[in-house]
């Protein structure tokens, strides 16, 4: 087994790109900075609402700031270190390469459905021998134990595919975060299995 | 034919069936997916003419919205 300097080491050398900051993206870029990643390439292109404080990791005296703007800032109190890249822009068909061909592995966090399916069907077939860890179902509350992680090849997918959001069942900070440290959970998992020759 | 639907043996009458008319059998009823047959990408245009064979291992993921 190896040590945790050995981990540190290792992931400090790895990029990951995350798409979206929301409730998936923000989470998922805390516990991948905790956990040593050296570099986050992050694009999302929306503004911090009050709506997003009940899931998302922003404060409510960044309520109007670009999304990934505030992210970094929140990321680089944890660790000032980390080299945290950040784009304001819309992720699109047009900019997935250029944002993300230099990642080691890449996460999925967007909010529309239609989104994750243009990030994931882009992924497979342009970048297809790169890693994508996406989620996909994970609104309301309870029912833990429907989240899992499905693979196919290259491509993971974390929740359990059908909660959901809507009026009825909202995205709520428990069932999110769970999904979002489920994503970053098997993005540490990629990059130290290949290190470590598993 | 038997095949590997999302990671579960499935037995289906008949040597071949498009995608399309197994995700209509099982009742696939979302309209975000992702479609992999033997780990290759299937694009919406070719559902229904993809063919599946005995020994497949297909998986239908359901996209929902929410994150």
């Amino acid at each position: 087994m190896p040590t945790f300097s050995q981990i540190k080491a290792i992931l400090s050398q790895k990029v990951v790109g995350i798409a979206g900051a929301g409730g998936l993206g923000s989470n998922c870029a805390v516990s991948l900075l905790r956990s040593g990643v050296g570099k986050l390439i992050i694009a999302d292109y929306d503004v911090v609402s009050k709506p997003n404080l009940n899931r998302q990791f922003y404060f409510a005296d960044q309520i109007g700031q670009k999304k990934v703007y505030a992210l970094r800032d929140n990321l680089l109190k944890i660790n000032p270190d980390v080299c945290i890249q950040v784009h304001d822009t819309r992720v699109t068909t047009w900019n997935i390469g250029l944002l993300y061909s230099t990642c080691d592995v890449v996460v999925e966090a967007f909010d529309k459905a239609s989104q994750k399916e243009m990030f994931i069907n882009y992924m497979l077939t342009n970048l297809p021998e790169k890693p994508v860890v996406a989620g996909s179902g994970m609104a309301g509350w309870g029912r833990v134990e429907l989240l899992k992680i499905v693979k196919s090849g290259n491509l993971y997918i974390c929740g359990d595919e059908q909660s959901e959001a809507s009026v009825e069942t909202p995205p709520l900070a428990p069932r999110v975060n769970i999904v979002s440290n489920m994503q970053a959970d098997k993005v540490l998992e990629l990059l130290l299995n290949r290190s470590f020759g598993k | 034919m038997k095949i590997i639907l999302n990671n579960r043996q499935e037995e289906f009458e008949g040597q071949e069936l498009t995608i399309f008319a197994i995700m209509d059998l099982k009742s696939f009823r979302f309209k975000m997916l992702v479609v992999r047959l033997n780990d290759r990408l299937v694009k919406k245009e070719e559902y229904s003419t993809t063919l599946v064979k005995d020994g497949d291992d297909l998986k239908i993921i359901h996209l929902v919205s929410g994150g």
